[in-house]
Protein backbone atom coordinates (compact mmCIF):
# COMPACT_ATOMS: atom_id res chain seq x y z
CA UNK A 1 0.00 0.00 0.00
CA UNK A 2 1.44 3.37 -0.88
CA UNK A 3 1.29 6.12 1.52
CA UNK A 4 -0.90 8.28 -0.54
CA UNK A 5 -3.90 5.74 -0.54
CA UNK A 6 -6.04 4.20 2.65
CA UNK A 7 -6.60 0.56 2.66
CA UNK A 8 -9.44 -0.86 1.12
CA UNK A 9 -13.01 -0.50 1.45
CA UNK A 10 -16.28 -1.39 1.03
CA UNK A 11 -19.02 0.98 -0.65
CA UNK A 12 -22.44 -0.42 -0.85
CA UNK A 13 -25.26 1.88 -2.99
CA UNK A 14 -28.93 1.29 -2.02
CA UNK A 15 -32.56 2.37 -4.04
CA UNK A 16 -32.25 4.80 -6.23
CA UNK A 17 -28.56 5.57 -5.93
CA UNK A 18 -27.79 2.14 -6.99
CA UNK A 19 -30.12 1.93 -10.09
CA UNK A 20 -27.75 5.51 -11.13
CA UNK A 21 -24.44 3.77 -10.48
CA UNK A 22 -25.58 0.54 -11.63
CA UNK A 23 -23.68 -1.88 -9.19
CA UNK A 24 -24.87 -2.02 -5.60
CA UNK A 25 -21.21 -2.83 -3.80
CA UNK A 26 -17.96 -2.18 -4.69
CA UNK A 27 -14.15 -2.12 -3.11
CA UNK A 28 -11.91 1.32 -3.58
CA UNK A 29 -8.62 2.29 -2.44
CA UNK A 30 -9.54 5.98 -1.51
CA UNK A 31 -6.65 8.71 -1.96
CA UNK A 32 -5.29 9.92 1.23
CA UNK A 33 -6.62 12.81 0.77
CA UNK A 34 -10.37 11.70 1.65
CA UNK A 35 -10.86 11.96 5.14
CA UNK A 36 -14.35 12.75 5.76
CA UNK A 37 -17.73 11.56 4.30
CA UNK A 38 -18.44 14.78 1.96
CA UNK A 39 -15.16 14.13 0.50
CA UNK A 40 -15.40 10.39 -0.58
CA UNK A 41 -18.97 12.31 -2.03
CA UNK A 42 -16.88 14.84 -3.80
CA UNK A 43 -14.47 12.02 -4.98
CA UNK A 44 -16.87 9.89 -6.23
CA UNK A 45 -18.77 12.64 -8.42
CA UNK A 46 -15.38 12.35 -10.07
CA UNK A 47 -15.75 9.17 -11.02
CA UNK A 48 -17.87 9.22 -14.16
CA UNK A 49 -21.29 10.83 -15.62
CA UNK A 50 -23.38 7.86 -13.59
CA UNK A 51 -21.75 8.75 -9.82
CA UNK A 52 -21.91 12.04 -11.25
CA UNK A 53 -25.67 11.60 -11.48
CA UNK A 54 -26.01 9.84 -8.10
CA UNK A 55 -24.19 12.14 -6.60
CA UNK A 56 -26.36 15.38 -8.09
CA UNK A 57 -27.62 16.17 -4.89
CA UNK A 58 -25.27 15.62 -2.14
CA UNK A 59 -27.75 17.23 0.62
CA UNK A 60 -30.27 14.06 -0.13
CA UNK A 61 -27.40 11.39 0.34
CA UNK A 62 -27.64 9.42 3.31
CA UNK A 63 -24.55 7.53 4.74
CA UNK A 64 -23.55 4.87 7.05
CA UNK A 65 -20.02 3.35 8.03
CA UNK A 66 -19.49 0.32 9.64
CA UNK A 67 -23.55 -0.12 9.57
CA UNK A 68 -24.41 2.65 11.90
CA UNK A 69 -25.95 6.47 10.63
CA UNK A 70 -23.03 9.06 10.49
CA UNK A 71 -23.62 12.81 8.95
CA UNK A 72 -21.82 14.04 5.82
CA UNK A 73 -19.01 15.73 8.17
CA UNK A 74 -18.05 12.36 10.04
CA UNK A 75 -14.25 10.96 9.69
CA UNK A 76 -14.15 7.77 7.40
CA UNK A 77 -10.79 6.48 9.35
CA UNK A 78 -11.55 3.06 10.64
CA UNK A 79 -14.39 2.75 7.24
CA UNK A 80 -14.43 -0.60 6.45
CA UNK A 81 -18.23 -0.57 5.25
CA UNK A 82 -19.20 3.09 3.62
CA UNK A 83 -23.14 2.70 2.34
CA UNK A 84 -24.33 5.79 0.35
CA UNK A 85 -28.39 5.84 0.54
CA UNK A 86 -31.54 8.10 -0.03
CA UNK A 87 -33.52 8.83 3.04
CA UNK A 88 -35.28 5.68 4.37
CA UNK A 89 -38.73 4.85 3.48
CA UNK A 90 -39.68 1.70 5.68
CA UNK A 91 -42.50 0.73 7.81
CA UNK B 1 -36.67 -8.27 22.81
CA UNK B 2 -36.56 -9.64 19.09
CA UNK B 3 -36.08 -8.23 15.73
CA UNK B 4 -36.78 -10.65 12.75
CA UNK B 5 -36.58 -9.22 8.77
CA UNK B 6 -37.57 -11.82 6.55
CA UNK B 7 -39.23 -12.15 2.66
CA UNK B 8 -42.38 -14.20 4.14
CA UNK B 9 -45.69 -13.05 6.18
CA UNK B 10 -45.81 -13.42 9.72
CA UNK B 11 -49.10 -14.15 11.93
CA UNK B 12 -49.86 -11.28 14.71
CA UNK B 13 -51.78 -13.78 16.68
CA UNK B 14 -48.56 -16.86 16.74
CA UNK B 15 -46.35 -13.97 17.39
CA UNK B 16 -47.99 -12.37 20.57
CA UNK B 17 -48.52 -16.23 21.88
CA UNK B 18 -45.42 -17.14 21.51
CA UNK B 19 -43.87 -13.33 22.65
CA UNK B 20 -46.77 -13.76 26.06
CA UNK B 21 -46.04 -17.23 26.95
CA UNK B 22 -44.65 -18.03 30.41
CA UNK B 23 -44.72 -14.33 31.30
CA UNK B 24 -47.59 -13.63 34.26
CA UNK B 25 -46.18 -9.70 34.75
CA UNK B 26 -47.59 -9.10 31.81
CA UNK B 27 -50.71 -7.31 31.59
CA UNK B 28 -50.96 -5.36 28.10
CA UNK B 29 -50.21 -5.68 25.02
CA UNK B 30 -50.23 -3.15 21.92
CA UNK B 31 -49.62 -4.79 18.38
CA UNK B 32 -48.84 -2.12 15.50
CA UNK B 33 -49.27 -3.79 11.70
CA UNK B 34 -48.38 -1.73 8.71
CA UNK B 35 -50.14 -2.86 5.39
CA UNK B 36 -49.25 -1.92 1.78
CA UNK B 37 -52.31 0.86 0.63
CA UNK B 38 -52.93 0.14 -2.91
CA UNK B 39 -53.73 3.71 -3.91
CA UNK B 40 -50.70 5.72 -3.96
CA UNK B 41 -50.09 9.32 -5.41
CA UNK B 42 -50.18 8.39 -9.00
CA UNK B 43 -52.89 5.98 -8.98
CA UNK B 44 -53.38 2.29 -8.01
CA UNK B 45 -50.52 -0.09 -7.36
CA UNK B 46 -49.75 -3.47 -8.53
CA UNK B 47 -46.44 -4.07 -6.74
CA UNK B 48 -44.74 -2.42 -3.50
CA UNK B 49 -41.44 -3.54 -3.43
CA UNK B 50 -38.77 -2.71 0.09
CA UNK B 51 -35.22 -2.85 -0.28
CA UNK B 52 -32.95 -3.28 2.94
CA UNK B 53 -29.26 -3.34 3.82
CA UNK B 54 -28.90 -7.07 5.14
CA UNK B 55 -26.72 -6.77 8.72
CA UNK B 56 -27.43 -2.50 9.32
CA UNK B 57 -30.98 -3.21 9.41
CA UNK B 58 -30.60 -5.66 12.04
CA UNK B 59 -28.27 -3.62 14.11
CA UNK B 60 -30.38 -0.68 13.46
CA UNK B 61 -33.49 -2.54 14.62
CA UNK B 62 -31.60 -3.47 17.83
CA UNK B 63 -30.33 -0.28 18.64
CA UNK B 64 -34.04 0.95 18.83
CA UNK B 65 -35.32 -1.87 20.93
CA UNK B 66 -32.74 -1.39 23.28
CA UNK B 67 -33.62 2.21 23.60
CA UNK B 68 -37.19 1.83 24.18
CA UNK B 69 -36.54 -0.71 26.65
CA UNK B 70 -34.21 1.59 28.14
CA UNK B 71 -36.88 4.46 28.24
CA UNK B 72 -39.70 2.19 29.24
CA UNK B 73 -40.76 -1.02 31.64
CA UNK B 74 -41.12 -3.64 28.66
CA UNK B 75 -41.88 -6.74 29.57
CA UNK B 76 -41.37 -8.16 26.04
CA UNK B 77 -41.07 -7.04 22.32
CA UNK B 78 -41.15 -7.88 19.04
CA UNK B 79 -40.22 -6.25 15.41
CA UNK B 80 -40.41 -8.01 12.17
CA UNK B 81 -40.02 -6.08 9.64
CA UNK B 82 -40.55 -7.54 5.17
CA UNK B 83 -38.63 -7.38 2.36
CA UNK B 84 -38.72 -7.89 -1.02
CA UNK B 85 -42.63 -7.93 -3.16
CA UNK B 86 -45.15 -6.68 -1.73
CA UNK B 87 -49.27 -6.57 -2.84
CA UNK B 88 -51.62 -3.95 -1.59
CA UNK B 89 -52.98 -5.66 1.48
CA UNK B 90 -49.72 -7.39 2.43
CA UNK B 91 -48.57 -7.01 5.80
CA UNK B 92 -45.37 -4.72 5.65
CA UNK B 93 -44.17 -4.31 9.55
CA UNK B 94 -45.52 -5.91 12.74
CA UNK B 95 -44.00 -4.26 15.90
CA UNK B 96 -45.01 -5.91 19.56
CA UNK B 97 -44.91 -4.30 23.20
CA UNK B 98 -46.00 -6.04 26.44
CA UNK B 99 -45.70 -4.35 29.78
CA UNK B 100 -46.96 -4.84 33.25
CA UNK B 101 -49.79 -1.57 32.57
CA UNK B 102 -51.10 -0.52 29.19
CA UNK B 103 -49.48 3.19 29.42
CA UNK B 104 -45.66 1.99 28.62
CA UNK B 105 -46.49 -0.37 25.71
CA UNK B 106 -48.74 2.05 23.65
CA UNK B 107 -46.06 4.76 24.18
CA UNK B 108 -43.08 2.30 23.15
CA UNK B 109 -45.26 0.54 20.38
CA UNK B 110 -45.14 4.61 18.85
CA UNK B 111 -42.00 5.35 20.04
CA UNK B 112 -40.39 1.89 18.01
CA UNK B 113 -42.30 3.04 14.71
CA UNK B 114 -41.48 6.57 14.81
CA UNK B 115 -37.75 5.52 15.10
CA UNK B 116 -37.89 2.57 12.57
CA UNK B 117 -39.67 4.99 9.74
CA UNK B 118 -36.70 7.31 10.50
CA UNK B 119 -33.78 5.19 10.97
CA UNK B 120 -34.47 1.37 9.65
CA UNK B 121 -32.34 1.39 6.45
CA UNK B 122 -35.80 0.37 4.17
CA UNK B 123 -36.50 1.96 0.70
CA UNK B 124 -40.14 1.69 -0.94
CA UNK B 125 -40.10 1.18 -4.61
CA UNK B 126 -44.31 1.52 -6.12
CA UNK B 127 -45.07 0.33 -9.47
CA UNK B 128 -48.06 1.06 -10.81
CA UNK B 129 -51.06 -0.89 -12.48
CA UNK B 130 -50.78 -1.22 -16.10
CA UNK B 131 -48.60 -2.54 -18.86
CA UNK B 132 -44.99 -1.11 -18.88
CA UNK B 133 -45.38 0.93 -16.02
CA UNK B 134 -41.82 1.86 -13.98
CA UNK B 135 -41.19 1.66 -10.53
CA UNK B 136 -40.62 4.82 -8.75
CA UNK B 137 -38.84 5.30 -5.13
CA UNK B 138 -40.94 6.74 -2.35
CA UNK B 139 -40.12 9.85 -1.06
CA UNK B 140 -39.16 10.43 2.73
CA UNK B 141 -42.10 12.14 4.21
CA UNK B 142 -41.23 15.03 6.63
CA UNK B 143 -43.88 14.57 8.91
CA UNK B 144 -42.18 11.39 9.73
CA UNK B 145 -38.85 13.68 10.76
CA UNK B 146 -41.42 15.78 12.53
CA UNK B 147 -42.95 12.26 14.51
CA UNK B 148 -39.25 11.97 16.56
CA UNK B 149 -39.16 15.28 18.04
CA UNK B 150 -41.92 14.36 20.75
CA UNK B 151 -39.45 11.78 21.48
CA UNK B 152 -36.85 14.27 22.14
CA UNK B 153 -35.21 14.78 26.09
Amino acid sequence: MSASTRPQVKLLYFAWVREKIGVPCEDVSLPATVSTVADTIAWLQQRGPEYADAFARPNVIRAAINQTHVSAATSIDGAREIAFFPPVTGG
Amino acid sequence: MAVRVQAGDFDTGKEIAALARGNANIGAIVTFTGTVRGAAKDGAIATMTLEHYPGMTEAELERIEAEAKARWPLEASLIVHRFGDLAPGDSIVLVVTASAHRQAAFEAAEFLMDYLKTRAPFWKKETPLGFGKTGQWVDAREADDGALERWKR
